[in-house]
């Protein structure tokens, strides 16, 4: 099967960090990836690379057979959408217009949306339970629903790929759970992947089948996440000691 | 579903009145006043009266000139406001006028014919905008870095015309300064600011869906399918050029290009779909009103218009801000 996104040889480094070395990443349909490491480890830089918004120093990145520069900028945003972290808005509208932008790609020549684009717009607005807040301004909105209408923006976009720069920022502890499901759920059928920066590690053993390590020197560890998540890597990752504790079902790290 | 900016629409209507309105008192009022009944058989016969003359010849092409060029700066504030993402933004912001009233005052200085200043004020114009856009686009293309730096050439330009104003002798100062605060006394031929103001318009329309994802952010915009490098040039390229013709025909006119997208945005929203139309219908009545204050208030003597849209503007946007709905503006 021809993974949604691959990478051959991608090396990439900001200032004096090298965020990856040799990458050689694939991410097949149905799969959740998990990308973890230190602060200032470029996990951003890396994902924002990954979408075509950063040139990466060397290597390939693909989507399906196709080279990225080979992409219209339109198309790839079918391929492949983003929820942003810290993305600030100037002059913004009411959530719903917010929403609407994200059916931007799938419009006519004209740029106007139809009564489709619009259902869809309010479709996700409900299944990120903002129903009710539609004509608020976007700068009224708290932080936690403000990442929702973001969240809602990315399911309006629809794309095969949704690649999350820290998915449960401002969220309440429900809602992280509430939301991740939300997104996985979405983002793993359909011959579609999710891809996500996460800080919590514990979000992503629940959440990711596949987790990419970034040391943040031009080291990398990636794989499935029952082979990846050991307490010696995740020691070695953060730097600091932690024990993984599991009871029926489900492993938890705890950082001593 | 309904489409939201259906309910939108109305508020173009009104806007669309209020301009012919504008257009009408503007065409009434003057030296002689002419009724509203007059002026409908004026505009549509000959009847080889004064009348017929003061309209035709000199308050027709002065009002229409006045609505082209109030449209065209509101048109180049929204724009620029989008551009740089910043609500303070203005069509001479990045020192666009500055250019042209360095040439023109320096023309004046020379001596030169009158003929030679619009011209001039062009020339200017794009001088400084291809300056600026060398200066700021090297490599990169940063809207943070082209606000600075035009914001600095700008200031160079108006040392420049302090330094021109203080070597011209006396007699030629009134002059200069009404050409400083934007006059439309001498803008009698409306055909060209008209044709400017509508390919500006139709290039915004075009442009209207992007300019709404533009202020989302350049990552957020990138990564819903905008080029966004592109968009910045070409929306940089085409406000300066609508800013250069504006100021070529009538000088630096000032706080229309601001004020109008704002009180715009304070009732419509912040869709650039009803933001293009809306913007140009308001700049355009608001300096055809101004105008009409302009050269009546203390007549026969006529003031710069430039004067006139200031004090009209400040009072009434202070006005609107502080009633306007709360969360609107940043």
């Amino acid at each position: 099967m021809t993974p949604l996104l691959s990478t051959q040889t991608l090396s990439l480094q900001i200032g004096a960090t090298q965020v990856c070395r040799e990458l050689d990443l694939e991410i097949a349909p149905g799969q959740c990836w998990g990308i973890l490491g230190p602060n200032g480890a470029g996990k951003t830089t890396l994902l924002h690379t990954l979408a075509g918004l950063h040139p990466g120093d060397a290597g390939r990145i693909l989507y399906g057979d196709r080279r990225l520069p080979d992409i219209h900028p339109r198309e790839l945003a079918k391929l492949r959408g983003v929820l942003f972290q810290n993305e600030p808005q100037s002059l913004p509208g009411t959530l719903f217009e917010s929403v609407l932008a994200g059916r931007h790609p799938h419009l006519g020549r004209l740029g106007w949306e139809t009564p489709l684009d619009l259902k869809l717009a309010r479709q996700a607005i409900q299944a990120t339970g903002l129903q009710g807040l539609e004509e608020r301004s976007v700068h009224t909105l708290s932080g936690g629903e403000r990442q929702r209408m973001e969240i809602a923006m990315l399911l309006a976009q629809a794309p095969g790929l949704g690649m999350l720069d820290e998915p449960s920022n401002h969220l309440d502890p429900d809602q992280q759970i509430l939301m991740l499901r939300l997104l996985k759920d979405r983002f793993t059928q359909y011959r579609r992947a999710l891809i996500m920066v996460l800080h919590d590690i514990n979000l992503a053993m629940r959440f990711c089948d596949h987790l990419l390590l970034l040391k943040g020197n031009g080291q990398q560890l990636m794989g499935p996440a029952g082979e990846i998540a050991t307490d010696e890597n995740i020691q070695w990752l953060y730097q600091h000691p932690v024990s993984l504790l599991k009871t029926e079902g489900t492993a938890c790290f705890y950082f001593l | 579903m309904r489409h939201p900016l259906r309910r939108k629409l109305p508020l173009l209507a009104l806007l669309l009145a209020v301009a012919f309105i504008s257009l009408g008192i503007s065409l009434m009022t003057g030296s002689v006043d002419i009724a509203p009944g007059e002026l409908w058989s004026l505009l549509w016969q000959n009847h080889g009266s004064t009348h017929y003359r003061i309209i035709h010849e000199l308050r027709l092409p002065r009002t229409l000139s006045g609505f082209a060029v109030g449209g065209v700066l509101a048109l180049a504030g929204l724009l620029m406001q989008a551009l740089l993402r910043n609500p303070l933004a203005d069509p001479y912001i990045l020192g666009v006028s500055g250019g042209a009233a360095v040439a023109v005052l320096g023309a004046m200085l020379l001596g030169l014919p009158f003929a030679w200043q619009a011209p001039m004020a062009f020339g200017g114009a794009l001088a400084s905008i291809l300056l600026l856009f060398g200066l700021a686009h090297s490599g990169n293309w940063d809207t943070n870095r082209l606000l600075l730096t035009g914001v600095v050439l700008a200031a160079g330009w108006s040392a420049l015309i302090s330094f021109v104003l203080s070597l011209s002798p006396p007699v030629q100062l009134p002059g200069m300064l009404f050409w400083l605060m934007g006059d439309l006394s001498d803008a009698l031929s409306p055909a060209l600011p008209l044709g400017v103001l509508a390919l500006g318009l139709l290039a915004s329309l075009w442009l209207a869906p992007t300019l709404n994802l533009a202020l989302l952010g350049p990552a957020r915009a990138a990564s819903l399918g905008v080029r966004i490098q592109r968009l910045h040039i070409f929306i940089y390229l085409l406000a300066s050029l609508l800013t250069a013709a504006a100021v070529s025909i009538a000088g630096a006119i000032g706080f229309i290009g601001l004020i109008s997208p704002h009180m715009l945005r304070l009732v419509a929203g912040n869709d650039h779909r009803i933001l293009v139309p809306g913007s140009v219908l308001l700049g355009g009545s608001l300096l055809v009103l101004a105008d009409t204050a302009a050269r009546t208030l203390i007549a026969p003597m006529q003031l710069p218009v430039g004067v006139l849209t200031a004090l009209l503007g400040v009072p009434l946007f202070l006005f609107l801000l502080n009633r306007g709905m709360p969360g609107r503006m940043p």
